[in-house]
């Protein structure tokens, strides 16, 4: 479904993507594991078209992200540090994006999530007030709200209560058993273990490793995943 | 894209900045006309007001604008629009908020007072000015990434134009006053929007007398039909190229 294919990206002389191909299909859970700046969000955000890079290509259904918008009405984003602008209003923001998106959309809206984290009692409340766990429950809230294929959470629990992280699991495993594409990344290992199929490693801008969770737990023996990633890092260093 | 556009419109006319100066230019243009008699007289006033606030108030209320809604181009981006078209209504919103702000402050004074076609080129040349400076400012923010150097650029910008340009231009003309100069200096001028708008006005107002010999040259040709002409696609040019550049580095930019 996406197919990313030699993607170099250098933020002046610092090689933050080196040759990195990837291709993630309908129906998986990948998460993308790696160290604190080894590429993950830059990768993420070159499939959103948010970081142009510098070679290489990327494919959404076979067709090149580059100069194409359309395919973004089939993803939802969660970012890592939601940034809105600061005078709207939380209801301001909502009804903003489904006004833009009403044209391409034609699904019914997935309100569910805006329900659970209790955001439609603080519609009037202005973005430059919210506390940075509430930003994260209006950015899930979001990603989610328009029905999309794909869908990609950066760091979807930090800063999240413990209440709110659990329904944005349940409602993130209610989602892939629908079939869509998840993308995770996360350095929450233990949060990760019912969720997902695959696992991306990356380190330093590069792709180590792109295998299914089965395949790891038969290499290392292990079962939970972060002993698995923990014995693949032992071996390889 | 109308969508976006009206988000920034609103946004922006909520703004306190554009209201007050709005008030501003409208008390200044109801003011001059009320103090004198002779409109010309109070026309030369506002010449100068359009001269210079108005590129001043533009480009550094447009730099500061670009930078603060970053967020909004960060959110919008990740969704399906495409970037030319943000970043176009981005531009429109402002460009037509300062328009709307010029037309109601200046416009309308001269208009009632003076509605004659020296007061039509002086709204039609500081409506020029405001669209050519949001592009100018478009062009400052997107090339830095620092909103403080951004935003000195663009008062460095409007400090090129306003005095440092004529600064430049006398240096030339007193360092080679022995060669014939006139169509040299009728091109330098077409490198500055605001010394374009300044011989426009004074040309229609008769008193292109007072600059010798070049006044003559200037008179001989944007006097004519086609030396208008020739003008208004270079102020055109001024609004389309910094927009075109900011869009082309826009478009390739990390966000």
């Amino acid at each position: 479904m996406i197919i990313a294919t030699n993607v170099t990206k250098k933020f002046g002389r610092l090689t933050v993507l080196n040759n990195v191909s990837v291709n993630c299909n309908k129906g998986e859970c990948i998460a993308l594991i790696g160290p604190n700046g080894s590429g993950k969000t830059t990768l993420v955000k070159s499939i959103l078209g948010m970081v142009v890079p510098d070679s290489g290509f990327i494919t959404y259904n076979g067709q090149n992200i580059l100069c194409n918008w359309n395919y973004r009405e089939h993803i939802g984003y969660m970012p890592q540090i939601g940034r809105y602008p600061e005078n709207m209003t939380i209801g301001h923001v909502i009804a903003m994006m489904k006004d833009i998106r009403k044209s391409n959309h034609n699904g019914p809206l997935d309100e569910e999530l805006i329900e659970q984290f209790d955001i439609s009692n603080m519609f009037n409340k202005r973005m430059r007030t919210l506390s940075g766990g509430t930003t994260q429950r209006v950015s899930a809230a979001l990603a989610f709200l328009f029905n999309p294929d794909v869908l990609i959470l950066d760091e979807p629990t930090a800063g999240l209560d413990p209440v709110a992280s659990e329904l944005l699991k349940e409602k993130i495993i209610k989602e892939k058993q629908k079939g869509k594409l998840i993308l995770i990344t996360s350095h929450i290992l233990s949060e990760l273990d019912d969720l997902v199929t695959q696992v991306i490693y990356m380190q330093d801008g590069n792709l180590l490793f792109h295998k299914s969770l089965e395949h790891l737990q038969n290499d290392t023996g292990e079962k939970k995943l972060s002993r698995v990633i923990a014995s693949v890092m032992r071996n390889q260093s | 894209m109308i969508k976006i556009v009206k988000y920034v419109m609103a946004d922006i006319l909520r703004n306190k900045i554009i209201i007050a100066y709005t008030i501003f230019l409208l008390v200044i243009g109801m003011s001059v006309f009320n103090l004198e008699d002779n409109t010309t007289k109070g026309l030369l006033s506002l010449l100068n007001i359009v001269l210079i606030v108005v590129p001043l108030v533009c480009i550094i209320f447009s730099t500061i604008y670009v930078y603060n809604s970053a967020e909004f181009v960060e959110l919008l981006v990740s969704q399906p629009l495409q970037r030319k078209h943000i970043w176009l209504s981005l531009f429109c919103g402002i460009a037509l908020a300062l328009v709307l702000a010029f037309f109601i402050g200046i416009g309308l004074p001269v208009l009632l007072y003076s509605f004659s076609a020296t007061g039509i080129i002086l709204v039609a040349v500081g409506l020029m000015l405001t669209v050519i400076f949001v592009a100018i400012a478009m062009l400052a923010a997107v090339k830095t990434r620092d909103k403080a150097k951004g935003i000195g650029i663009a008062v460095l910008l409007w400090l090129y134009f306003s005095l440092l340009f004529d600064g430049l231009v006398l240096f030339i003309l007193f360092q080679f006053a022995d060669y014939p100069l006139e169509n040299f200096m009728l091109f330098l001028s077409t490198l500055n929007p605001v010394d374009i708008g300044r011989i426009f006005i004074l040309l229609k107002m008769d008193v292109s007398a007072l600059m010798g010999y070049t006044g003559a040259i200037f008179q001989n040709f944007f006097g004519t039909l086609p030396g208008m002409i020739t003008a208004t696609i270079v102020m055109l040019l001024w609004m389309v190229l910094p927009l075109y550049f900011s869009l082309r580095i826009f478009n390739r930019k990390d966000l």
